[in-house]
């Protein structure tokens, strides 16, 4: 009996701290959970209710009491983008500028970073160190000279202008994270290309390119978020309504007479779409573009 | 390569002239490949930099046929403005405001993220949801803001204020400020993340052993091992947030009365409203010289940590 006794107390004390632990850990868990949804809520309330608008009428945007979905939910505001040519251009506009930076930046990017990479020539410190320094150039004090280069070379209110202006501040970081990636690339693989008599170019396109492909894809979503999204340069180096960019279009619409929340709302989430749709087919690139910048491994 | 370019061929003579012409296709190749590069940033990032410096030591360039030497007038001129005084105060105000927030609810919720308390689907779910506000240009998270924020807005009606919080002369700069916080958490939440992910479990588990509690393990281990990456993160993002124009220009475009004059807003104002295109570059090679300033912490930041 005193034997047993023992024994209960003995459990009895063991398992005593841990359901203390697991008390601790439960009420830990539900700060977590509390945590995570008050983050959610700040981080995506906004961008829901910028979706909820784009479906609402324009009278219904500040409606009291507010409404997440109204009576005359439509995509009315959506047909009228679609149906207005000018606004239409703002895409088009976007599209040809930011699929031509993206090509050529990973052209040219490509081809540096191999020199960068592969080779050793004299100026390889200086000019690698401009690469990366220029990067923290701000882009209002290139815009006084530009407005003027841009002018005298033609460029102004011109694709080029905001293709080539683009490339200017996409190049380095695309330089930089693709020599990354060709250094982890064992030189083996394209010295014996290039012994058996190809010439470099060969060995790169036929070999290094081809294991780069993940690289490549960092480099060209990452590339095409920022040119989708610029707005200083495309502000002031197009001039005219068909040469303008979504960014500016929405702006745009802000500066009209009469505000049409759901149509500016609706236009919003248009012109969102190719990035939250890189973001979703590419996450895995898109995270490591972003942080290779930051995050050795 | 290198050995036979150095080895010495005993019958020399002939052959010494199709290798030395070897060797120089051999040197001269990187610059090959090198060239688009140079060629787009000699002309569209040097003589723009030489360009804007030399306009800010003249009298008012562009507009004028024959523009003199000033010397250091215009620094003179944009120094002693109040405008630019209190664009610069603001500028510190909002970048030094927002790069703490962004550091704090970053690794709020990379922390949050990491926990082994919740399953892989809703860090999937969750980690999804924070990234959203990164995936908005400037453009688009300035008109969400002014709807949300307007006065017969929802941010009011939950509140239950009637508060004009982009136009008052109190409020607009923390307001822009918020924005801004809520706009780039992302980034470090992402990068911290991943470094986060990559302290070794075994650090943790030896100062639990040791007796540490979660704060302590918190300040000894955690920070300690992410230090890198927030210096890293913090110097970028010091540089990205003290140049941001796009949200500041949509939002308030520096007003009401300059209460949110950023130094990029004041610059782009002075070039392209007052046409004042000397003091704008001026005013842009303070701003360039700050940014260096930053950018050589960094890059010597990085090459510390190679």
């Amino acid at each position: 009996m005193s034997d047993t006794r023992t024994i209960t107390t003995t459990v009895h004390t063991a398992s005593r701290p841990r359901s203390e632990i697991e008390r601790r850990r439960s009420r830990l868990r539900v700060g977590v959970v509390i945590g995570l949804v008050l983050g959610a809520v700040f981080a995506a309330a906004p961008v829901l209710w910028m979706l909820a608008s784009s479906f609402k009428s324009n009278t219904e945007i500040f409606e009291f009491p507010p409404r997440l979905i109204t009576d005359s939910f439509s995509f009315d505001a959506y047909i009228a983008i679609f149906s207005d040519p000018e606004k239409v251009r703002f895409f088009i506009n976007s599209y040809v500028v930011s699929f031509s930076v993206t090509v050529l930046t990973l052209l040219v990017a490509i081809h540096a970073a191999y020199a960068f990479s592969r080779f050793d020539f004299p100026g390889k410190r200086p000019i690698n160190m401009v690469i990366v320094s220029v990067q923290a150039v701000p882009p209002i004090t290139l815009l006084i000279p530009y407005f003027g280069l841009m002018v005298a070379l033609g460029l102004y209110n011109t694709y080029p202008g905001l293709i080539l202006t683009y490339m200017v501040f996409t190049l380095p970081y695309a330089i930089i994270m693709m020599t990354g990636y060709l250094n982890t690339i064992p030189k083996e693989l394209d010295e014996a290309v290039r012994m058996d008599g190809a010439g470099s170019l060969t060995a790169l396109w036929r070999v290094l390119v081809p294991v780069s492909v993940p690289g490549i894809v960092s480099v060209g979503v990452y590339t095409f978020m920022i040119a989708w999204n610029e707005y200083l340069f495309a502000l002031t180096l197009t001039r005219t309504q068909d040469m303008r960019t979504v960014p500016i279009g929405i702006q745009l619409l802000m500066g009209q007479h009469s505000y049409e929340w759901n149509e500016i709302m609706a236009m919003s989430i248009l012109g969102s779409i190719p990035v939250l749709v890189l973001f979703l087919f590419f996450q895995r690139y898109f995270i490591s573009g972003l942080t290779s910048g930051s995050v050795k491994s | 390569m290198q050995e036979v370019i150095v080895a010495p061929a005993p019958p020399a003579a002939t052959p010494q002239q199709p290798r030395k012409r070897r060797s120089f296709r051999r040197s001269a190749e990187p610059f090959g490949f090198l060239a688009p590069t140079l060629a787009l940033m000699f002309v569209l990032m040097i003589i723009p930099v030489v360009l804007v410096v030399g306009y800010s030591f003249m009298d008012n360039v562009i507009l004028n046929k024959n523009p003199q030497l000033v010397g250091i007038d215009n620094f003179v001129t944009v120094l002693t403005d109040s405008v630019f005084l209190t664009a610069t105060g603001n500028t510190l105000f909002f970048t030094i405001v927002s790069v703490v927030a962004h550091l704090v609810i970053g690794l709020g919720f990379a922390m949050l993220l990491n926990s082994p308390l919740i399953g892989n689907v809703a860090r999937a779910i969750f980690r999804a949801l924070y990234i959203l506000p990164w995936l908005f240009t400037a453009a688009v998270i300035a008109v969400l803001w002014r709807m949300l924020l307007a006065p017969n807005g929802v941010v009011n009606f939950l509140l239950n204020t009637d508060v004009e919080w982009l136009a008052s002369p109190a409020l607009a700069l923390g307001t822009v400020t918020f924005i801004n916080i809520w706009a780039g958490y992302p980034f470090f939440m992402v990068s911290l993340l991943a470094g986060l992910q990559g302290v070794p479990a075994q650090l943790h588990e030896a100062a639990t052993v040791d007796g540490a509690n979660g704060w302590q393990r918190f300040w000894n281990v955690t920070i300690p091992q992410l230090r890198p990456i927030i210096i890293s993160l913090t110097l970028l993002d010091l540089i990205w947030t003290s140049q941001q124009f796009a949200l500041i220009w949509m939002t308030t475009g520096g007003g009401p009365v300059n209460v949110t004059e950023m130094l990029s807003t004041y610059t782009y104002k002075l070039a392209f409203s007052r046409y004042e295109f000397a003091l704008a570059s001026t005013s842009a090679v303070l701003v360039l010289v700050m940014s260096m300033v930053l950018a050589f912490f960094y890059v010597r930041h990085q090459r510390a940590r190679d």
